[in-house]
């Protein structure tokens, strides 16, 4: 019984995708659907927040539930609110499709709640996957315009990336349960890191975080990100650019536990993909006009700074890391909330776009103001207290190159986002019409400002939190990577 | 170093730097223009004269930091919540929070759009710069520092003249392409002393080598917000472009945020490179008192000349602080508050002109002596501050800058240094000339001026703008000494290690 209660976050999510389910087949109204969702969301963060204290190991050692998954998972139940709030009334989905959306982003979210207490390789893949299938779905729900079929040509790209990515990642897996008999990994944490010194341990671990990799955005796994931002719905845009990417580092946690401490070939390799990613994100978002294809190249410098993180392989770097990961979903939530209410039909949104938004909407220029800053790390908001976290700890180990590249991509970065105010602050509205906001809106925006602020300047309560849950991560794979 | 604990119950610093912040909420409630500038006017009134309570509960026989508030803020971090002023930082809090008021009151007229906004941005200002001027913790003075850019560059961009975007987002990225140094610097040091607390920083010992590095990224981070020479290209767009109240926020205060990083980190915690590096920052900054003067020299707009004489008054701070010696400091600190009170000034009779006719071209304003006297009179006061004219506050500070710079020479001893000094003396001449030859413009112009007559004089609001800053420039320029006191213990702390 206390088993099925730590469960219950799962249990309620399940049925509340059961429920979306009947209200596909019965062509329901696209807010009931949302409402539904809504509810769904709060349930499970009312759930979460019950079953927070809550210790168990299920199935047979496969899943885990402990601070630091409940803890990812409270936070993933809120920014799951925020999605099914952002999205409205779908502008841009196929009208017969709308209450499928909210079907498959419950079952995506399903998964990356999953995904945090996974600690058995099958299963994380299963996890994985139950992530990915609805959010390839979700892609391709756009509606379609006369000559132009950009969401099936991401849809496939999104496709055929994840599965080359699930791929690597299941033939990592191959080789690290070669190496030891094992896909649990509170049993590879004891016979893995003995083995280290063996190419295939490396190579096996390497490509067993792909998919982690994929999902993140992170180089060399990057290539998807600009395209399925541009071509899918914005909805789906901000879902994907948010969410499974605290899920990715979780899980990116628990597997650091694996490699031990001071493993230079693993450090050195994440070292290179993280400097990788913020160059060539940051440099290629220069010159975009695209909005969502911007925060796309920025998505992947942003999973660039997170890697500097997980290459520290101690404990304060994976604080950092999911420090600044969950802030950013926070501030791109912020970002593509004003997306979604400026784009009223669905349209993608060019920086001009945006010309006099404070004037147009007041609240969503604020919103957009507070989300980008954020973004480019001015203090007091959240994105400068990641950055500040996570140069602290790389300069900790002494990485002088990583600590270099992070301040130099923070200088690179300022231009693009600069942009965005200069379109949105300095430039006359001209003639674009004032936008009306909805109160949940309203409400959204406000928290979102609220909380990349509060991250900004009092972050003690969150990180303490994530610190002890860190330890607990790697405890509870048995590692001892601190 | 003593650190003096606030006596009373009243967190005095707490409330000075959030208390503008929640008025800035209280504005956004607002809904008529009138009542949020009269809300704006008198909050930031209140707060001025809440400030001047500082000067009661402050102990000049102090060198160390006093009024000091600690709190718990990011323990996993290291940061904790510290503020406390010492004699270098009382006067340019309160040089902040006394030219808020008139801020406020030069834009009365000049902002007509989107009033809300702006007097939310420039409370948000004031409590940030406060906040820079009072931490105690590195990180939340970091914060500060940089929480001073978005709504400085937002008052640019927004409610800015004819190039306020490039300005803005020049001004922004020159700023935070600095400040970033300084982050580096200040995590740099952290994992050299594990700690963020200022006071324990400027106690420290620490090897050359470090020091250099450290020093290197302050001077740089330090340098653009001053601007010194050669990093002070974005002053003249930000300076130009900016509404009235932006400039004199930007001129009498944002520059100071500069000067106070050189003497609160640069001579304190990194001493012997300081020492290492004086010479250079000595060059540095005669280059700008000459090249500052001699660009101001050769400009046609009022505003762009106010801007460049900038320049060259830094660098009078700038030599002060790096000559190393008392006389120097004393006089740097006070190049530091009468810069803030005259070019403050200067920047507001530009913004009365430009109100009045719609140009600052010097061929178009000329001979306004006319049909504006009292305004001529106080221009005429302000312009013979800012060329340094004795009797005036700039003086004093000159003066003494001039005699630590020589004193300096002198141990020294080098030829080549002493010849270099001697180079601020054309530097002093060149400022007179641009001083006078605008006032000479502005007053009388030539024989062919444009017809001023129907042009008002000075209203009551201008008048109640301008004349607190008059009587200030002619009390510090008679009578140094009380406000030099101030500062007279810390100065001789800082000045021990040299």
């Amino acid at each position: 019984m206390v088993n099925a209660i730590a469960f219950l976050p799962e249990l309620v999510l399940s049925v509340g995708a059961l429920a979306l389910f009947g209200l596909a087949l019965s062509n329901a109204d696209v807010r009931r659907a949302r409402l539904v969702a809504a509810c769904t969301a709060a349930g499970v963060f009312l759930c979460t927040v019950a079953t927070l204290w809550h210790r168990a190991i299920l199935f047979h050692g496969a899943y885990s539930v402990d601070q630091f998954s409940q803890l990812i998972k409270l936070i993933i139940a809120l920014g799951y609110l925020a999605v099914v709030l952002i999205s409205g009334e779908l502008p841009d989905v196929r009208p017969e499709l709308k209450p499928e959306y909210f079907l498959f982003v419950t079952l995506s979210v399903a998964g990356l709640v999953a995904l945090v207490s996974a600690v058995e390789l099958i299963t994380i893949v299963v996890c994985l996957e139950l992530v990915s299938l609805p959010l390839y779905a979700l892609v391709a729900m756009r509606r379609e315009r006369a000559g132009w079929r950009g969401q099936m040509e991401a849809a496939i790209k999104y496709v055929v990336f994840g599965t080359t990515a699930t791929g690597l990642t299941l033939f990592g897996i191959s080789c690290l349960y070669g190496l030891t008999g094992s896909t649990a990994l509170a049993e590879l944490v004891q016979r893995l890191p003995p083995l280290m010194h063996s190419p295939v341990a490396v190579v096996g671990l390497g490509l067993a975080v792909a998919g982690l990799f994929y999902k993140l955005a992170a180089f060399p796994f990057h290539f998807w990100t600009p395209d399925v931002y541009q071509g899918g719905p914005n909805q789906t845009a901000a879902l994907i650019a948010s969410l499974p990417k605290i899920g990715a580092v979780a899980v990116l946690v628990r597997f650091a536990g694996l490699a031990g401490p001071g493993n230079g070939h693993l450090v050195l390799v994440l070292s290179v993909f993280a400097v990788c990613s913020m160059l060539y994100g940051n440099l290629i978002a220069l010159v975009q006009r695209d909005l969502k294809r911007l925060f796309g190249f920025s998505a992947i410098a942003h999973a660039g700074y997170a890697l500097i993180g997980l290459a520290v392989l101690g404990q304060e770097g994976y604080t950092a890391a999911l420090f600044h990961v969950i802030s950013y979903a926070v501030m791109v939530l912020a970002c593509f909330a004003v997306i979604c209410r400026v784009a009223r039909e669905g349209e993608n949104l060019n920086l001009e776009d945006l010309a006099g938004l404070w004037q147009r909407a007041p609240l969503l220029g604020a919103t957009l103001l507070v989300g980008v800053f954020g973004l480019a790390g001015v203090p007091p908001l959240a994105g400068f207290m990641g950055k500040l976290l996570l140069l602290k700890s790389a300069l900790a180990q002494g990485y002088l190159v990583l600590f270099f590249t992070a301040l130099v991509n923070t200088v690179i970065a300022i231009y693009y986002y600069l942009q965005i105010i200069r379109e949105a602050f300095f430039r006359e509205p001209g003639a674009r019409p004032l936008i009306e906001l909805d109160t949940p809106t309203r409400l959204l925006c406000t928290a979102l400002m609220a909380v990349t602020i509060l991250l900004g300047i009092a972050p003690g309560w969150l990180l303490d939190q994530l610190s002890a849950c860190t330890k607990i991560a790697l405890l509870s794979v048995g590692g001892n990577g601190l | 170093m003593e650190l003096v604990e606030n006596p009373s119950q009243v967190p005095l610093l707490s409330l000075l730097i959030f208390a503008p912040l929640c008025a800035a909420v209280a504005v956004l409630l607002l809904r008529r223009e009138r009542a949020v500038r009269w809300w704006a006017l008198g909050f930031t009134l209140a707060e001025a004269l809440a400030a001047l309570g500082l000067l009661f509960k402050f102990d000049p026989s102090v060198a160390g930091f006093q009024l000091v508030e600690r709190a718990r803020w990011i323990p996993w971090l290291g940061a904790s919540y510290a503020l406390g002023v010492d004699g270098v930082s009382l006067w340019l809090v309160l040089l902040t929070v006394g030219l808020l008021p008139l801020c406020v009151l030069c834009s009365w007229r000049q902002i007509q759009h989107r009033v809300k906004e702006f007097m939310v941005c420039l409370l948000v200002l004031e409590s940030a710069l406060i906040g820079v001027f009072c931490a105690l913790d590195a990180i939340l003075f970091f914060v500060f520092w940089e929480a001073v850019l978005i709504p400085m560059s937002l008052v640019i961009g927004v409610w800015g003249g004819a190039r306020r975007v490039y300005a803005a987002i020049k001004f922004f990225v020159y700023t935070m392409a600095g400040s970033l140094f300084l982050l580096g610097a200040v995590i740099a040091l952290y994992q050299y002393a594990r700690t963020f607390s200022i006071p324990e920083l400027m106690q420290q010992k620490y090897g050359l080598a470090f020091q250099v590095w450290i020093f290197l990224a302050l001077a740089i981070a330090f340098g653009v917000k001053v601007p010194m020479f050669p990093l002070h290209t974005w002053l003249p767009a930000a300076h130009v472009e900016a509404p009235t109240a932006g400039s004199v926020l930007l001129a009498s205060v944002l520059l100071k945020m500069g000067t106070y990083g050189f003497v609160r980190f640069c001579l304190s915690v990194t001493a012997d490179a300081a020492r290492l590096f004086a010479p250079w920052m000595v060059g540095l900054s005669v280059i700008a008192i000459l090249y500052g003067g001699l660009v101001a020299l050769a400009q046609t707009d009022l505003k762009r000349l106010v801007a460049y004489s900038s320049i060259g008054h830094m660098g009078f701070a700038t030599l002060g602080i790096f000559v190393l010696n008392r006389s120097g400091l004393d006089g740097a600190l006070l190049v530091m508050l009468s810069h803030g009170i005259t070019t403050g000034a200067l920047f507001i009779a530009v913004g009365v002109v430009y109100e009045r006719l719609h140009t600052r071209e010097l061929a178009h304003v000329a001979g306004l002596g006319k049909s504006m006297p009292m305004f001529t009179m106080l221009l005429g006061v302000f312009a013979l501050a800012s060329l340094a004219f004795p009797g005036t506050n700039n003086f004093v500070g000159e003066f003494l800058v001039l005699a630590g710079t020589f004193a300096w020479a002198r141990e020294w001893a080098g030829p080549g240094w002493t010849m270099l000094v001697l180079l601020t003396i054309p530097g002093l001449v060149v400022a007179a000339a641009y001083n006078l030859r605008m006032l000479q413009k502005v007053a009388f112009g030539s024989a062919s001026n444009p017809n001023h007559s129907g042009v008002r004089d000075l209203g009551l609001r201008e008048l109640v703008t301008l004349l607190p800053l008059c009587a200030l420039v002619v009390w510090i320029g008679l009578n140094p000494g009380p406000f030099m006191r101030a500062w007279h213990a810390s100065v001789e702390w800082l000045i021990q290690r040299f």
